[in-house]
């Protein structure tokens, strides 16, 4: 065994242990915040496993996305919503962990099965290594031009939805009497529609 | 260390394809399993993220290992991701929205449309 090779192995058992611990901690913490910061620590390792893979294109844009993006917006979401609440017991909770453990148990071997008993078509053809940014350009701008497209005017679209799905304000008033128009589904103050007790959860006026 | 782990690495020294498989089919599992347990509605996304970087590492895998040249399963990785942003952007705006309608975060409670 060739020095290169042991330390791709060394790097490879100690991302995979980084991944399966920190996915088992991000499910099973109790607290959020913690399962939060090692879900980013577990992005962090699968980019490590991008460039195991020689990806490097693909390990840079998930470190942006994932760890710079989807990361810190999950934490602010955590900020947001962070109130301390006692949840209400469920009956038969452990049975239900039980149960669910157990087919996600059996859904682990099926796929383990899968993977290490079909003949894949190995070796397939020599990997381009670090000609992969050149050749995804090439594809964004040859046969995938229209997923590329339609990938930006899905991120418009969700840009868009998140800000009016997420906005308190009224930004739009009727003209002739000037009272705030058409935003009462997003708008707490005027009329909590789904709470069960309206009484303890008024916002206050004048918003 | 080199004699423990010996039997993941191929005649010719490099990873096999199976590893990185096994890994993502374990980190596939654990989010499903926090997806049907989380009471935690954020704790649910993040599972939700856990899956699709599941999938993601068997996509770049197989690129490596049989599509070499073409590598497409890098593509579709990318394209996996920006539509990873987009869903939790939209999902964290929702789940913004329904926290102040319902003042909790509790999925237990979120039964509105349950029969």
């Amino acid at each position: 065994m060739t020095i290169a090779s042991l330390t791709q192995l060394i790097c490879f058992v100690v991302l995979a242990a980084t991944v399966v611990l920190g996915g088992l901690g991000v499910v099973l913490l109790p607290n959020i915040v913690y399962s939060a910061f090692l879900l980013g620590g577990v992005f962090l390792a699968v980019a490590g496993l991008y460039l195991l893979l020689n990806a490097s294109f693909v390990a840079a844009a998930q470190v942006l996305v994932y760890v710079g993006a989807v990361n810190v917006l999950i934490l602010f979401a955590i900020m947001l919503v962070n109130k301390r609440e006692d949840l209400s017991a469920i009956p038969s909770l452990g049975l239900r962990r039980f149960l669910s453990a157990s087919v996600c148990a059996g859904l682990l071997l099926l796929l383990l099965r899968v993977a290490f008993t079909t003949a894949w078509p190995l070796p397939g053809p020599e990997p381009v290594g670090e000609e992969a940014t050149i050749r995804i350009g090439e594809h964004f701008f040859s046969d995938y031009l229209l997923p590329f497209e339609v990938a930006s005017v899905l991120l418009l679209m969700a840009m868009i939805g998140a800000i009016v799905l997420a906005r308190r304000d009224v930004f739009s008033t009727d003209v002739i009497t000037g009272e705030p128009a058409d935003q009462g589904l997003l708008e707490k103050g005027r009329s909590p529609l789904l709470i069960e007790t309206p009484s303890t959860t008024q916002a206050p006026s004048g918003r | 260390m080199t004699s423990t782990f010996s039997w993941l690495a191929q005649a010719d020294g490099g990873l096999p394809l199976q590893a990185f498989l096994a890994i993502a089919a374990s980190l596939f599992c654990i989010g499903v399993w926090g997806l049907i347990n989380s009471r935690n509605a954020v704790r649910v996304l993040m599972s939700i993220e856990l899956m699709l970087n599941a999938v993601n590492i068997n996509l770049m895998a197989f690129s490596s290992y049989v599509d070499g040249q073409l590598i497409r399963g890098q593509v579709f990785a990318i394209f996996v991701i920006t539509v990873a942003a987009a869903e939790a952007a939209v999902g964290l705006a929702i789940l913004l929205s329904l926290y102040r309608n319902r003042e909790t975060v509790d999925m237990e409670r979120f039964n509105l449309l349950r029969w």
